[in-house]
């Protein structure tokens, strides 16, 4: 009983760091600017001016929408490149495919901020700076979706054969039994792919500070360090708004959908 | 199978890599060979400036005095995130293993960080560790004189680690979760019934069997301390001085703010020879330290 109690007050007290920054960011961006850096842990009266604020000092609604599309976009097309080559390496013998196998998995070794430098310099080339192309085809393509591709394959190999085979009694080709058969199956390492890749597309920072430059261009992590006075001081209460609204979206749907984010992100090896 | 239904496979076999194999081509490959091309080039792009230049740029890089201190900020992140991650990942784990009612709503709070928006977070944190920030005020109220976080050295590194871990930590703390519940309940009733304490118990019995776990984890957490950009950007700004300037950022300085693109894809081949070795040893290290693979 004792243990219990004393279980459940370090849990307690180790809970604090990890939901305290949340609740102080959405209460302190209803305080008024004046009380910002007040002690009160719920704003004395609510003001939803700062709120406002946030859509009048950029084009925050086009900056949203930027980062939803393109993570949507990211998703998406990882999704249809990872689970096809995926299922490929997995289910299918071809000539070199343990040399080609090797190929993609250097998309693994090798950071995608080792390569930012000639990335630039090939969009630049093709006057695709200031566009999202780079944020969207990289991603896709590119390093990002090659542990993408790696999970499929790791799914794949664990189905079945005979399901694969009496479909082929049935006269499939494999590209219809890959559609038919394995995609449906493959929903929970498919989901899982989905939710990682979401999150790394909306949190992507680096890329966009070295593509986009101009405001309507802007996706949201990019955007809300952009709320500053004219002489760079901080817009605490602007930046706090902002932020909040970047972020509860994303943790409304992780608690209704717990289990999936907790069990997907952890066994997909999200960077740490 | 028929050679025709053979060769119609091995045809949509290459149809279905053809996307990703390129994409690895023109966006992985080609880049790596072209940052080490242009590592033996001084290239300005205000100046619009490229001319070999040998090895020039590694000269540089030798004789940078940044570089060292750049070096040794790197290290201490890294080092500095490993230890403090996997052990508070571990002291989650053991405690949300203890089979305490509501453990599903602490594993919620412990990893709901981990899907706020990077930036958010570390926004929040920033405002949070102001000089007249709410952890100083709360500090204040119980008459601590909390220092300036950001503004010194040694708490900004401190800061920058622990927002990280705290971001993060719950992926790993799955990660033992799971390892944990794996070891077979039979030893730690065989090793209570030979009188083992618990701290034996944990040092003798479940280490050695989440050891795996533990070398995965440190690897992925490794790697990705090596990448770490956006909280070092919006937190400290490599700062004070250059106390909490890492090899990314370093980078990121040289490269797109000062426009010294040679002497930034110099760098990025460090990067990527510090991330080859680091692999390297680990992979060694897997064969020699690990207790069993599962």
């Amino acid at each position: 009983m004792r243990a219990k109690t004393t279980a459940y007050g370090i849990l307690l007290v180790l809970c604090v760091p990890f939901v305290f920054p949340t609740w102080w960011m959405v209460t302190s961006s209803l305080k008024p600017n004046a009380d910002i850096f007040g002690r009160s842990l719920w704003p004395s009266h609510v003001s939803f001016a700062a709120w406002h604020d946030v859509f009048t000092m950029q084009p925050f609604a086009r900056q949203y929408l930027n980062s939803a599309y393109i993570a949507v976009v990211v998703t998406l097309g990882t999704l249809v490149v990872a689970s096809m080559a995926g299922y490929a390496f997995a289910r299918i013998r071809f000539r070199g495919q343990n040399a080609l196998f090797l190929v993609v998995l250097s998309g693994l070794l090798i950071p995608s901020e080792v390569t930012i430098v000639p990335l630039f310099r090939i969009f630049n080339s093709l006057g695709l700076i200031d566009t999202h192309w780079p944020l969207i085809l990289v991603p896709i393509f590119g390093a990002p979706s090659v542990l993408a591709t790696f999970i499929m394959r790791q799914f794949f190999i664990t189905l079945p054969v005979e399901l694969e085979e009496a479909a082929r009694m049935d006269g499939l080709t494999r590209a219809a039994i890959f559609r038919r058969i394995a995609l449906p199956l493959a929903r929970p390492a498919l989901g899982a792919v989905a939710i990682f890749t979401f999150l790394t597309s909306w949190n992507l920072y680096l890329e966009p500070i070295v593509y986009l430059s101009s405001k309507s261009m802007f996706t949201l992590p990019q955007a809300l360090t952009q709320f500053t006075d004219p002489y760079q001081g901080q817009l605490w209460n602007v930046q706090l708004s902002a932020a909040s609204m970047t972020a509860i979206p994303v943790l409304i749907v992780f608690v209704i959908a717990q289990r999936q984010f907790i069990e997907g992100l952890a066994h997909t090896g999200l960077k740490g | 199978m028929t050679r025709a239904i053979k060769r119609q496979d091995r045809l949509t076999a290459y149809a279905f890599i053809a996307p990703q194999l390129a994409g690895t081509v023109a966006f992985v490959l080609i880049p790596l060979v072209l940052v080490a091309w242009y590592s033996l080039h001084e290239w300005n792009v205000l100046a619009n400036t490229f001319t070999f230049s040998g090895v020039d740029n590694y000269r540089q890089l030798a004789e940078d005095p940044t570089v060292p201190r750049v070096l040794r900020a790197t290290l201490l992140f890294s080092a500095g995130l490993v230890i403090v991650n996997l052990s508070l990942a571990l002291l989650l784990a053991v405690l949300l293993n203890q089979k305490l009612r509501g453990t599903t709503v602490f594993r919620v709070l412990f990893f709901s960080p981990v899907v706020v928006s990077l930036v958010a977070w570390t926004i929040v944190w920033r405002f949070m560790l102001q000089d007249n920030g709410g952890i100083n005020s709360f500090l204040d109220a119980v008459g601590l004189d909390g220092p300036n976080w950001l503004r010194s050295g040694g708490t900004a590194m401190a800061a920058v680690i622990v927002v990280q871990v705290l971001k993060n930590v719950g992926l790993n703390m799955v990660l033992f979760l799971a390892a944990l519940q794996g070891v077979p309940p039979e030893l730690y009733e065989a090793a209570r019934t030979d009188g083992a304490n618990a701290w034996t118990v944990f040092r003798r019995i479940t280490l050695p069997l989440i050891s795996p776990t533990i070398l995965l984890t440190s690897i992925i957490t490794v790697v990705g301390s090596l990448q770490v950009f956006a909280q070092i950007a919006v937190l400290t700004e490599g700062g004070p001085g250059t106390s909490t300037t890492v090899l990314v950022y370093y980078l990121y300085q040289q490269a797109f703010q000062f426009h010294a693109f040679g002497y930034g894809a110099t760098l990025s081949v460090l990067l990527f020879l510090i991330v080859l070795a680091l692999t390297v040893v680990q992979w060694q290290l897997r064969k020699r330290w690990v207790f069993h693979e599962s």
